[in-house]
C-alpha cells in the first residue's frame, strides 16, 4: 500500500466530492419539484392523466440508469443535425446537463411514486375535517395533505435520497470528474488502483452515513408531529 | 433497422440474464448466511455481518464493482510477490463475468441479509411455540413452519431485489463483460447510431422487468393464498 499519491491527491479528491455534492442537491431539488405534481395528479387527477405518468415512471424505474445516461448523452449525437436546427444542441454538447437532466428524471420518478403511496395513506377524515373548514382544494393540499405525506414518505425517501447520492458516481463514466470520476482517472495515471478506490470509497461511506443521521433526526422530529402525545 | 446487430443483442440478452440470475443466488446465499450471522451469531459473526451491510450500503456499486475488479487482483498480486523472490512475474488477472457474478452477488447479498433479518423477525413467536408444543422439532419445524411464513414476509423484498440487481447488470459493461449494455455499446460506435441502440437495450430491460413483475404477481398470489391478506 502506498498511500503517498493519495495523500497528495486529496485536494482535487475533495473537489470531485464537491462536485458530486452539488450534483446531487441539484438533481434531488429539482426532481422533488417535478415529483409533487405529479404525485398529487397521480393521486387525484383523471384516469388518462394517471395512467400517462405512471407510464413515465415506469418507463424509468423499469430501465437501468446507466442505460438512460447513455441513451440522452451518445443518444443525442445521433440527431445532432435536428437539434442544432431548433437551438437545443449546446445543452446536450455538456455531459454535466446531460447528467442533470437524467438524474432529475430519475430521482422525479421514484419521488413520485414514493410521495403518491404517502399520499393514499394520508387518512379521508382528515380532507373531510378540512372541508368543513371551508379549505378550498389547493388550501387542503397545501396546509393539510401535502405536510402529512411528506412526513410518511420520508423514511422511504431517505432510502432515495442515499441511493441517489450513489447513483450520481455514474456520472464519471461520461467523463464528469466527481469523486468517483476522479478517483479513476487518478487511480489509472499511478496505478494505485486500490488505494484511490479504497480512499473514495471511505469519502461516499463518510458522507452517506452523515446523511443517514441528518435524516433520521428529521424523521425522528417529524413523528413527533405525526402521532402526537 | 438493428443493422443486423439482432443476434448479438440477443446474445448479450443471454448474458445480462445469466450475470443476473448468477449474482441473484450469491445474493441469496450471503444474504441466509448474513441473516443468520445477525440474529443467532456470536459477537464475531454477528460484528463480520454488521460491518459487512455497514460498508456495502455506503459506498456505490460503481466503486465496489471496480474494488473488486481492479484492486482485489492487484492486492493479490502484491501479497504473493511479497511472499517469496521467485514469484515475482506472478500476475492475476479476473475473467470479467466470474467478477461481474461475484462483485454484484457481494453487494447485493447486503441487501438480501436485511430481507431475511426482517423477515424472520416478522414470525410470530407463537407460531413457533405452538409448532413445538405439538411436539415438532428440528428440520420439520423449520420446513413446514417457520420456512414458508419466511418465504412469505421476504417475497417483496426479494422480489424488489431481483429487478434491482437485474439493472445492476448493467454495470457489468464497465468491467468489459459482453452483456447487453456493452453491446449496445460497440453496435452504436460501429454504426455511429447511439440513440438506435441505447433504446434497443432500454426497451429490452423494460420488456424483463415487465414480465418480472408479471411472475412476481403470480408468486404472490401462490405464497399468498389462504391467508387473510390472500383474501383480499
Amino acid at each position: 500500500m502506498n498511500f503517498g499519491p493519495v495523500i497528495d491527491g486529496l485536494p482535487v479528491l475533495l473537489q470531485g466530492l464537491a462536485v458530486t455534492l452539488v450534483l446531487t442537491v441539484s438533481t434531488l431539488l429539482f426532481g422533488l419539484l417535478i415529483a409533487v405534481p405529479l404525485a398529487v395528479a397521480r393521486w387525484s387527477g383523471p384516469k388518462w392523466l394517471s395512467s400517462l405518468i405512471w407510464c413515465f415512471t415506469f418507463c424509468v424505474r423499469g430501465t437501468p440508469l446507466l442505460v438512460q445516461l447513455f441513451l440522452v448523452y451518445y443518444g443525442s449525437g445521433q440527431f445532432r443535425d435536428e437539434l442544432e436546427a431548433i437551438g437545443l444542441w449546446w445543452f446536450f454538447r455538456e455531459p454535466w446537463n446531460c447528467a442533470l437532466l437524467t438524474f432529475t428524471l430519475s430521482t422525479a420518478a421514484y419521488t413520485t411514486e414514493v410521495l403518491r403511496g404517502a399520499l393514499m395513506a394520508v387518512s379521508n377524515s382528515q380532507l373531510e375535517a378540512g372541508f368543513a373548514y371551508g379549505f378550498t382544494g389547493l388550501q387542503k393540499l397545501r396546509f393539510i395533505v401535502l405536510p402529512q405525506a411528506f412526513a410518511y414518505a420520508l423514511p422511504t425517501y431517505s432510502n432515495d435520497i442515499i441511493f441517489h447520492l450513489q447513483a450520481t458516481s455514474f456520472a464519471s463514466l461520461i467523463t464528469i470528474e466527481d469523486l468517483a470520476g476522479v478517483a479513476s482517472v487518478m487511480a489509472n495515471k499511478t496505478y494505485l488502483h486500490y488505494e484511490f478506490y479504497l480512499t473514495a470509497a471511505a469519502m461516499y461511506l463518510v458522507v452517506v452515513y452523515s446523511v443517514l443521521f441528518a435524516l433520521k433526526r428529521i424523521e425522528k422530529s417529524l413523528r413527533r408531529f405525526l402521532y402526537p402525545g | 433497422m438493428l443493422d443486423g446487430y439482432g443476434p448479438m443483442l440477443f446474445k448479450g440478452l443471454t448474458a445480462t440474464l445469466g450475470v443476473a440470475v448468477g449474482a441473484y443466488c450469491i445474493a441469496l446465499v450471503l444474504g441466509v448466511l448474513g441473516a443468520t450471522a445477525k440474529l443467532e451469531g456470536g459477537r464475531v459473526t454477528k460484528g463480520v455481518a454488521e460491518a459487512y451491510t455497514f460498508v456495502i450500503r455506503g459506498v456505490p456499486e460503481l466503486i465496489l464493482l471496480l474494488l473488486v475488479f481492479f484492486a482485489i487482483p492487484t492486492l493479490i498480486q502484491s501479497i504473493v510477490r511479497s511472499i517469496s523472490p521467485e514469484f515475482v512475474n506472478f500476475r492475476l488477472e479476473l475473467e470479467p463475468f466470474t467478477s461481474a457474478v461475484v462483485a454484484l452477488g457481494f453487494i447485493y447479498g447486503a441487501s438480501a441479509t436485511e430481507v431475511f433479518r426482517g423477515a424472520i423477525q416478522a414470525i410470530p413467536l407463537g407460531q413457533l411455540e405452538a409448532a413445538r408444543a405439538y411436539g415438532m422439532y428440528g428440520r420439520v419445524l423449520v420446513v413446514q413452519v417457520a420456512l414458508p411464513q419466511l418465504l412469505r414476509f421476504a417475497l417483496s423484498g426479494l422480489s424488489n431485489l431481483w429487478l434491482i440487481v437485474l439493472k445492476a447488470t448493467a454495470l457489468a459493461s464497465v468491467i468489459q463483460v459482453v452483456e447487453l449494455m456493452r453491446v449496445a455499446n460497440l453496435a452504436a460506435g460501429a454504426t455511429n447510431k447511439p440513440f438506435t441502440f441505447f433504446l434497443a437495450a432500454a426497451c429490452i430491460y423494460l420488456a424483463i422487468s415487465a414480465v418480472s413483475l408479471v411472475c412476481i404477481k403470480f408468486i404472490e398470489v401462490y405464497s399468498f393464498r389462504g391467508t387473510e391478506q390472500g383474501a383480499k
